[in-house]
C-alpha cells in the first residue's frame, strides 16, 4: 500500500465515502450519484465483499458495474432486484444508502422535495420526497454533499422533511427503532451526528481545510470529534481500482473545476 | 367476447373528475398514446395517481388535472418533469406527495379491499404534515407500536401499457422491472391496456413465458392495439426513451406558448401524425435502451 501524492478531491471523497460501509457485512449497498456509487463499489472490492449492489436498474451484480458508457463491458447478473424487492429490502432494514440531499439541518433531517415556506406553492419544486421518508426510518443512510455551505447545511429546519432525523417529531410509541445516520461526506470534511445528544461532530478535515472554515460554512454548530484527524489520502492501489470503476472519469465532472485533493494553503 | 377497443372508444368511457391510475415508472412504459387521446378530448378535473413521467406534465400543461397523488414526477435523466414543476410552482394543482413505497402500500390496500394498511413509512416526515388527514393506528398487540394507517388509494380506472395482449385481456409485460402495474390494476378493478402487439391469443406451451403476465384478465375491460404507444417513454425491448424528444419537450416549458406549440406539432394530428412528427417508426425502434 503506497499513499498517493497526486489525487483529486473527488478521489479523496470516494475513499472517505467508502468507509461509510465498513462493518456492514451483507446488505444492499446503494450509492446514488457517481461518487457514492464508486465509493460503494470500492468498499465492496477492498474490504466489504458481502455488500450487494445492483446494475443501477433491476439486477444484482457480484462485480460492481463501472459508471458511464459500457463499451464492450457486459454485466453478469446474479439476482433480480426490481423496485418491489428494493422496497422489501428497505423495509427489512437490510440496506445502507448514500444519498445527496439539497438541504440538511442540525437534526440530520434532509430535504430533496421542494424549497420555500409554502408546500402548496413551492418557490422551487425539486424531486419530491421520493424514497427518503421510508429509507430514513428503515435503514442506515449516509450522505454526500458536494458543496458544503450554509445553503445546504441550513440554520433552521429543512423546508420539507423528506428524510427523518433526530428531531423525534413523531407520536409517542412510533418508530421504536429510531433513526440511524451514517457519515456525511462533503467537499470540506467528514462528519456524523454522533456527538452529545446527536449533535453534529467533525470526524475528519480534508487536507488543507481548517475546522473554522467548516464551521463558517455550516448553519449549525459543529463539535470536534475526540479523534478528529485529517481525511486519509487514497493509496495507489485504491486509485487504480477507482480508475477501473470509472474509466471515463465521470468523477472528474462532479466537483466544480475538479480540484486537487490537497488544497493549496489559503 | 372481444375486449378490443380503440383510443377514442376508451376515452369515451372516461368521465370528468375520475381518479385515474397510470402504470409505468417515470419515462418508462407509459400508455402515452392513450394520454395523447385524453389530451385531444374535453376531459377535465382528473385526479391522477402515478409514479409519474411525461404523462403527468402533459396533462398538467393541458389543464386537465385537479389533483395529483404521486411518488415522484420525473423524466429520470431530466430529474424534474418541467410542466409538473410549472404547475407546482404556480400552485395550480392539489397534491398528495407520498414516499414512493407509501404509494404502493395505498394501492395494495385498495386492491385488497381494506381501508388502510399499517406502516412506519412516512412517520416523522413531511408526508404527515403535508397530509393532515393521514391518521395513525396503535398496534392491538403487546408492542403497542403507533403506525401510519395508510389509506387505500382507490382508483376508478387504470391505464397500462404492455408488450403483448390478446382480445381476451391476457397480457404480457417485458423488461427488467414490472414496476407496480399489477397494484394499479387491482386498485382500479377496471383497466384499459394499450399494447405493442395485439394477438388472437398469448397462450404458450412454455410456462416460463407467463411470468410476464402481471394481472388477471378479469380486470381488463379494454385492449387497444398501440404499437410504439409508449413513445417518448421506453418500452423494453422494443425501443428506449427518446431523450432528444424529451429535451425538446422540456425546453418547450420555458418558451412562450411552448405547450400549445408542442400540442400543435405532435398531438393535434392524431397518432399517425404523432409517429411521423417524431421521426417515424424506424427512428423510434432504433432508440437505445438506457443503461446506468
Amino acid at each position: 500500500m503506497t499513499t498517493a501524492q497526486d489525487f483529486t478531491l473527488a478521489e479523496l471523497i470516494i475513499v472517505a465515502a467508502a468507509e461509510a460501509w465498513r462493518g456492514d457485512g451483507e446488505l444492499l449497498a446503494t450509492g446514488i450519484g457517481p461518487l457514492p456509487r464508486i465509493a460503494a463499489s470500492l468498499a465492496k472490492l477492498t474490504f466489504e465483499p458481502g455488500l450487494q449492489m445492483t446494475d443501477g436498474e433491476a439486477f444484482l451484480v457480484e462485480e460492481p458495474v463501472p459508471v458511464g458508457p459500457r463499451g464492450e463491458y457486459k454485466p453478469k447478473y446474479s439476482g433480480w432486484m426490481p423496485y418491489s424487492r428494493v422496497f422489501d429490502s428497505v423495509w427489512s432494514g437490510r440496506r445502507h444508502a448514500m444519498v445527496t440531499p439539497v438541504q440538511v439541518d442540525r437534526h440530520g433531517q434532509a430535504n430533496i422535495s421542494a424549497l420555500g415556506p409554502d408546500f402548496k406553492k413551492p418557490k422551487v419544486q425539486m424531486l419530491g420526497v421520493r424514497g427518503f421518508p421510508g429509507n430514513s426510518i428503515s435503514h442506515k443512510n449516509s450522505m454526500f454533499l458536494p458543496n458544503h455551505s450554509k445553503r445546504t447545511f441550513v440554520e433552521g429546519n429543512v423546508d420539507v422533511v423528506a428524510a427523518v432525523g433526530f428531531k423525534r417529531d413523531w407520536p409517542q410509541g412510533a418508530l421504536p427503532n429510531g433513526v440511524e445516520i451514517g457519515v456525511i461526506v462533503t467537499d470540506l470534511c467528514v462528519f456524523d451526528f454522533n456527538g452529545p445528544d446527536h449533535a453534529a461532530q467533525v470526524f475528519s478535515l480534508h487536507p488543507g481545510v481548517t475546522f473554522e472554515q467548516v464551521q463558517d460554512a455550516t448553519g449549525f454548530p459543529l463539535a470536534r470529534a475526540e479523534a478528529m484527524k485529517t481525511t486519509e489520502a487514497p493509496t495507489e492501489e485504491q486509485l487504480a481500482i477507482i480508475q477501473r470503476l470509472d474509466p471515463h472519469n465521470v468523477r472528474g465532472s462532479v466537483l466544480k473545476g475538479n480540484p486537487p485533493g490537497i488544497r493549496a494553503a489559503a | 367476447m372481444t375486449k378490443e377497443m380503440n383510443l377514442k372508444s376508451v376515452v369515451a368511457e372516461l368521465r370528468d373528475g375520475m381518479t385515474i391510475g397510470i402504470g409505468g415508472w417515470g419515462p418508462r412504459r407509459k400508455p402515452m398514446s392513450l394520454i395523447r387521446e385524453i389530451l385531444r378530448s374535453d376531459l377535465k378535473d382528473l385526479t391522477l395517481v402515478a409514479y409519474g413521467g411525461p404523462e403527468i406534465g402533459m396533462l398538467c400543461a393541458a389543464g386537465k388535472v385537479k389533483k395529483l397523488i404521486y411518488g415522484f414526477v420525473s423524466l429520470d435523466v431530466i430529474p424534474i418533469e418541467p410542466y409538473f414543476r410549472k404547475a407546482r410552482e404556480a400552485g395550480t394543482v392539489d397534491v398528495v406527495e407520498l414516499d414512493e413505497g407509501l404509494l404502493l402500500i395505498g394501492l395494495r390496500a385498495a386492491g385488497h379491499n381494506v381501508p388502510f394498511l399499517p406502516t412506519r413509512v412516512g412517520l416523522g416526515s413531511a408526508v404527515m404534515t403535508n397530509n393532515p388527514d393521514f391518521k395513525t393506528v396503535t398496534s392491538p398487540y403487546d408492542d403497542g407500536e403507533v403506525l401510519l394507517a395508510m389509506p387505500a388509494l382507490k382508483l376508478d380506472v387504470a391505464l397500462i401499457h404492455v408488450n403483448k395482449a390478446d382480445r381476451n385481456g391476457n397480457t404480457l409485460t417485458f423488461g427488467p422491472d414490472p414496476y407496480f402495474d399489477d397494484l394499479f390494476a387491482r386498485a382500479a378493478g377496471t383497466v384499459y391496456v394499450t399494447t405493442e402487439e395485439l394477438l388472437d391469443s398469448i397462450a404458450s406451451e412454455n410456462p416460463e413465458d407467463l411470468k410476464a403476465n402481471l394481472f388477471e384478465p378479469y380486470y381488463v375491460k379494454g385492449v387497444v392495439s398501440a404499437p410504439l404507444g409508449a413513445h417518448p417513454t421506453a418500452s423494453h425491448y422494443g425501443y428506449g426513451w427518446d431523450l432528444p424528444h424529451l429535451k425538446a419537450y422540456s425546453a418547450s416549458a420555458g418558451e412562450e406558448s411552448g405547450w400549445s406549440a408542442y400540442f400543435d406539432k405532435h398531438i393535434a394530428g392524431g397518432e399517425d401524425g404523432y409517429i411521423a412528427s417524431v421521426g417515424g417508426e424506424g427512428q423510434i425502434r432504433a432508440l437505445p435502451l438506457p443503461t446506468f
